[in-house]
Parts: structure tokens; C-alpha cells; sequence
């Protein structure tokens, strides 16, 4: 079989999203577990000072200083930390929920969490897969406080989306090999019920395993795989219809 | 995964193309896919969409007020 090459061009942009109205979300609590790996930005101005951090006797990485600092206390450290973190917590907030005020309530809720959290961070894993998990926590928990049922159960989620994945592939006229531009399954991607968007986001843009996924959602990995195939099934037939219009993008 | 190489039904191929696509198994010389050319272009389609997954959605920033909010909310006592 020919190696799959698909066209994807470095200028595309995120589609534009709907904004929804903006709404403020409930503490909540979740777990997550530990050495930070992260971009360097310019870090937020503060308003007031810093108060003053007892440094570790043992010399630190210049991340995990500003880790254990914001540990203790350190507003400036945690501004740091934000600074640090921001994009890569907004984008998967944004992947996940596919809408920019929402994307960016999550991440402040996602970061509020991270304040009162951090001291219980214990190193277990890396600091950037703790926080990266407690932000999918933080998402879920909005999805389910939304009613979402975070597996989408069939059609029954969003009976009106289409036909579902069905048993007829259509005849082997129209390939998406070579044909697919990074832009029009974006939009394929934000046009997915909630819970298949989720799903694939996870696995396929995230890279989280179906176990992990069973995990999150507390579903099994079998259903996670079948809510995957669906997924994949359901931009497929956005893909190819887009196709047969002529409007690849 | 593996499957197996004897001869499927359409619907018994698709079955497992769940387990298989994304998976680096060596669909590629399975009876069934050398013979049915749509169950051929369904694999490469879903194979084509898990790809090209990996490269979506780049990072983005969020508004530059968003630190401001946080920090607000965090004097406030929500955190």
C-alpha cells in the first residue's frame, strides 16, 4: 500500500469558533500527579511583589526552581509557571472544547486549580503531565456539569448530527490520501458531537492510550476504541463531502 | 495486532479496523484488503485522518488579560 501523505500547509489557521457566553465555573476537585519540561515565554507582569522564598539547599534546574519556589508560596514563581504553561494549557482547552471563551474559562479555572493544588505535588511525574492531566480533569468536569455525557452514546447524544457511521462506505472513488488540508479537518474536528470530539482529540491529537482515555471518562477501553472509530468514521464522511463540493478548504 | 489472514467478509474486515488503524499493523497485505477495493480505501482514508491528527491544532495563545483575571481571582480567594 502506498505510504499516505497528506497535504497540510504551515499557514493554516485554527477556523474561527463561536464564542459563547462566558460563564464562571465551580471549584471542583481532582487529582493529578509531578519536573517541569516547558517553553520559555516572557513571563506576566505582577502587581505586588514577591514575598520573599526560603531557596532549597540543593541546587535546582532553573524549572524546577521556579517550581519549588511556586511551592512555596511565590507569587512571582507561579506567574512564571503560568507564563511558562499558558499556551499549551489553552490550546489543549481549546481542542477540547472547540470555543475560545470557553477555552479560555477553562484554562483560568485550570490555573486557579494548579494555586491551590501545587504544593501537593509530589514529583511522581513530570510536572507538565500533572498539570496537563489536572487541566483534562478540569475539562471533563465542565463537559459533565454541561450535561454532556463525555461517551457519546451513539447518536443519542446529538440525534440530528447525521446518520451515524452506518454500513455503507460509498464506492472507492473519492480518496482522502494526499487530499485532506490541515484546515478542513479542523473544521471537520469542531463539527463533531462533543463526546467523539473529545475522544479523538485525546487519542488522536493528544496521543493519551485508550486505557487512559477508559480511565478519564471511566468507560471501557473498548468503548473508547468504538467511540474512536466513530469519530474517525464521522470526519471521513465531513471529509469526503467537502471533497465532492470542490471546497477542500 | 495481528489478524487474521483468511478470508473476511467486508463486515467482519471493518470490525477490526478499530484495533487497526493508527496501529502500525501490516494491514497492507491482509487477503481481504488486496481484494475489496472499498474496505482498501476506507483503511487508507482512517489511516490518512489519524495521521494528519498529529499534526492539528497548534498551539495558541490565550488573550493577554487572561493572567489578570487569574490573578485577580486568586486575591479574591477563589483559588
Amino acid at each position: 500500500m502506498a505510504q499516505h501523505q497528506t497535504i497540510l500547509t504551515a499557514t493554516d489557521t485554527f477556523p474561527q469558533r463561536k464564542r459563547m457566553p462566558r460563564t464562571r465555573f465551580p471549584k471542583q476537585a481532582n487529582e493529578a500527579s509531578a519536573a517541569p519540561t516547558v517553553q520559555e515565554e516572557a513571563p506576566v507582569q505582577l502587581q505586588d511583589p514577591a514575598p520573599e522564598v526560603t531557596r532549597p539547599a540543593a541546587p535546582l534546574s532553573p524549572d524546577a526552581e521556579v517550581l519549588a519556589r511556586a511551592q512555596a508560596g511565590d507569587h512571582h514563581a507561579f506567574a512564571h509557571l503560568y507564563s511558562l504553561h499558558k499556551r499549551r494549557i489553552y490550546s489543549l482547552c481549546l481542542r477540547m472544547v472547540g470555543n475560545v471563551a470557553e477555552a479560555e474559562d477553562l484554562t483560568q479555572e485550570a490555573f486557579l486549580q494548579l494555586h491551590r493544588k501545587i504544593a501537593t505535588f509530589r514529583g511522581d511525574s513530570a510536572f507538565s503531565t500533572w498539570l496537563h492531566r489536572l487541566s483534562i480533569n478540569v475539562v471533563l468536569m465542565h463537559l459533565r456539569k454541561k450535561g454532556l455525557p463525555l461517551m457519546s452514546l451513539d447518536e443519542a447524544m446529538e440525534p440530528s448530527y447525521d446518520d451515524g457511521p452506518g454500513r455503507s462506505f460509498g464506492a472507492p472513488d473519492l480518496s482522502l490520501t494526499g487530499s485532506i488540508d490541515r484546515l478542513a479537518l479542523e473544521r471537520a474536528v469542531a463539527a463533531l458531537p462533543a463526546g467523539y470530539r473529545l475522544i479523538f482529540v485525546l487519542h488522536d491529537v493528544e496521543g493519551f492510550e485508550h486505557n487512559e482515555i477508559a480511565a478519564m471518562l471511566d468507560c471501557s477501553v473498548g468503548n473508547s476504541k468504538s467511540q474512536l472509530h466513530k469519530a474517525r468514521l464521522k470526519l471521513r464522511d465531513a471529509l469526503r463531502q467537502s471533497l465532492r463540493k470542490g471546497g477542500k478548504r | 495486532m495481528t489478524i487474521d489472514s483468511k478470508s473476511m467478509s467486508c463486515e467482519e474486515f471493518q470490525s477490526h479496523l478499530p484495533e487497526l488503524v493508527g496501529s502500525g499493523a501490516d494491514v497492507e497485505n491482509h487477503p481481504h484488503i488486496k481484494e475489496c477495493a472499498i474496505c482498501r480505501q476506507l483503511y487508507e482514508d482512517l489511516q490518512t485522518i489519524a495521521h494528519a491528527a498529529k499534526q492539528l491544532f497548534p498551539d495558541e495563545q490565550p488573550e493577554d488579560n487572561l493572567w489578570e483575571r487569574i490573578e485577580s481571582a486568586i486575591k479574591k480567594g477563589d483559588s
